[in-house]
């Protein structure tokens, strides 16, 4: 492949790993069995568009993928564009980047909750993963081996079916290197994304692993899925445990030496200081969103309960932003007909901040955000918004009257 | 080398430090320093378009990074800025160089799809502490090495 005999593609790629594999001292690669990858135009850009297409047109033996290859959101959903204010010159490049994509063999899945609802991985699997809350999650809750795979370097992944070994792949990067002991017990999604959110910005840095202790419970699906992207998204952090629950962790002292580390706590303090950063101060709401990660089954149904028989304000959007496969079971169960009945507009396939968030909001005069996400409140601030960080109950409370309540 | 500098003042040389750090990737390249106690993320922290840091918390909010040689502490957030260096390279709106505490892969990936010089690993400390904004640094990443030139205002 590095020679070349495999087609440019392949050569890429092979160059691309390599370069990244000496700059953190792999030794060798190690064959993954998944990739999924994060290709959204935003950030894509005409030079990333292009750079795929040039792929797309080499033979079919030399532009394949050799593993089973899936997409992270898109930067649109294609039956609401219009709707959300996306001009024609993203669509279109949506489009040239799909089709780019999908020439490569890549499946156009359009989710970052693939753990849940396309293949969730096992433990000790190798994996080419991109999406910081989809590594964070497969690492953590299942026990699988994924670093961050970026755009590019998940590509090269799926072209070559091989990653760099090096961090998450090695035993000695999966030990605890910080110890917290947490003194409540969340009571919703956005408490667990707000107790991910204040461990990440505790360790900081890719190479430190948190473990937990406490809370005395065994949290669901969801909450693990906002506990790890908060987590992944203020600290860049891709590996946590959760003493008792997570599979590498039985009992603390399987992931540390606990006389080698000094306890922080968390309490119901810091809980509320973290929650005060994102209040706002009364005053209309512009736009309510659920996105990131997208949503689940089990999230669209609370939604809808909670706004059956409201209506949301005329001068407030709320978004509601699921996968393309729970959008079709949604729709089957009458969720989706329900939150539109509402006022709620359901998109799939996308996620908010990765949507040309910038550009909805001078579109669509959206500048106070109000989500239950404490990943998207981390992010949505570049992007000129106000965002306001509540319970899924508060958030839809204010999208039918309107104002922050 | 690439060379690029943006001095808005004039200034007189008095000697230069050497920064040892882990072999990096890229070219090697001369600028301007920009230098915050920070973490950095292109989706998180940048109007890409402007050129300039656009998140209100971040300490370089406001600042112009472009051509100069960025000094930050670490990458944080998403996986989106591999593909944005990339971008950001292909419109000559990217900083000089990278120069950080510890990269994650994703910045790491980021540089090496766009060709971008970056080093990390700094063996005499704190990376954002050993060089000042403004300072012309020429950064040598198959060496490991980053040779701050220590000026003062005439």
């Amino acid at each position: 492949m590095l020679r070349g005999s495999h087609g440019p593609a392949r050569q890429w790629a092979m160059e691309h790993m390599i370069r990244v594999g000496k700059f953190f001292d792999a030794p060798d690669f190690v064959p993954v069995t998944q990739a999924h990858i994060m290709a959204d135009t935003e950030s894509l850009g005409e030079a990333g568009v292009a750079f795929l297409e040039r792929f797309a047109a080499l033979p079919e033996a030399q532009r394949q993928v050799l593993v089973p290859m899936i997409t992270d959101p898109r930067g649109t959903d294609f039956d609401r564009c219009g709707e959300l204010g996306q001009t024609q010159e993203m669509v279109s490049l949506e489009r040239r980047a799909s089709d780019a994509l999908e020439a490569l063999g890549i499946l156009m899945t359009n989710t970052c909750i693939n753990y849940q609802t396309i293949s969730p991985p096992t433990p000790g699997e190798h994996l080419a993963f991109g999406d910081t809350g989809v590594v964070i999650y497969c690492n953590s809750v299942l026990g699988a081996r994924s670093n961050f795979e970026g755009g590019p370097s998940a590509l090269a992944a799926g072209l070559t079916g091989r990653v760099p070994r090096y961090g998450c792949h090695l035993d000695q990067h999966r030990q605890a290197s910080h110890w917290f002991q947490v003194l409540f017990e969340p009571k919703d999604l956005a408490e667990w994304g707000a107790l991910g959110a204040m461990i990440g910005g505790r360790t900081g840095s890719y190479w430190a692993v948190p473990v937990i202790e406490g809370p005395d419970m065994v949290p669901g699906s969801d909450a693990l899925k906002h506990l790890g992207a908060a987590m992944a998204s203020f600290g860049s952090t891709p590996l946590f445990h959760l003493a008792g629950v997570t599979p590498e962790a039985p009992a603390l002292d399987a992931v540390c030496n606990p006389a080698m580390l000094e306890p922080i706590t968390l309490g119901e303090d810091d809980l509320a200081a973290f929650f005060r950063r994102y209040a706002g101060q009364g005053g209309p709401v512009d736009v309510v969103v659920f996105s990131a990660p997208q949503l689940s089954l089990f999230e669209m149904q609370e939604i809808a309960a909670l706004l059956d028989g409201q209506q949301v304000h005329r001068d407030t959007a709320l978004l509601v932003v699921t996968s393309p496969a729970v959008y079709a079971d949604a729709k089957r169960f009458g969720i989706v007909e329900r939150l539109e009945n509402a006022g709620a507009m359901v998109l799939k396939g996308m996620c908010f901040y990765q949507s040309y968030a910038r550009e909805l909001g001078q579109a669509n005069g959206w500048r106070r955000l109000m989500t239950n996400s404490a990943k998207l409140a981390n992010i949505i601030g570049g992007y000129g918004y106000r965002p306001v960080l509540a319970p899924m109950a508060r958030c839809v409370a204010s999208a039918v009257s309107g104002r922050l309540s | 080398m690439r060379g690029v500098g943006r001095f808005r003042t004039a200034f007189v040389s008095t000697g230069h430090v050497v920064l040892k750090c882990h072999p990096g990737m890229g070219e090697p390249v001369t600028g301007e320093a920009l230098v915050a106690d920070d973490d950095f993320s292109a989706r998180y922290d940048l109007d890409r378009l402007a050129g300039v840091f656009s998140r209100p918390e971040h300490r370089l909010y406001g600042e112009n990074y472009v051509d100069r040689v960025l000094v930050v502490n670490t990458a944080k957030g998403g996986v989106a800025t591999a593909w944005m260096l990339h971008e950001m390279m292909s419109r000559g709106m990217v900083p000089a160089a990278l120069l950080l505490n510890r990269v994650n892969p994703i910045l790491a990936q980021g540089a090496a799809m766009a060709g971008m010089a970056m080093c990390d690993r700094f063996t005499d400390g704190d990376v954002t502490r050993l060089i000042r904004t403004g300072e012309r640094v020429m950064v040598s990443p198959s060496d490991g090495r980053v040779t701050v030139y220590r000026e003062h205002e005439r």
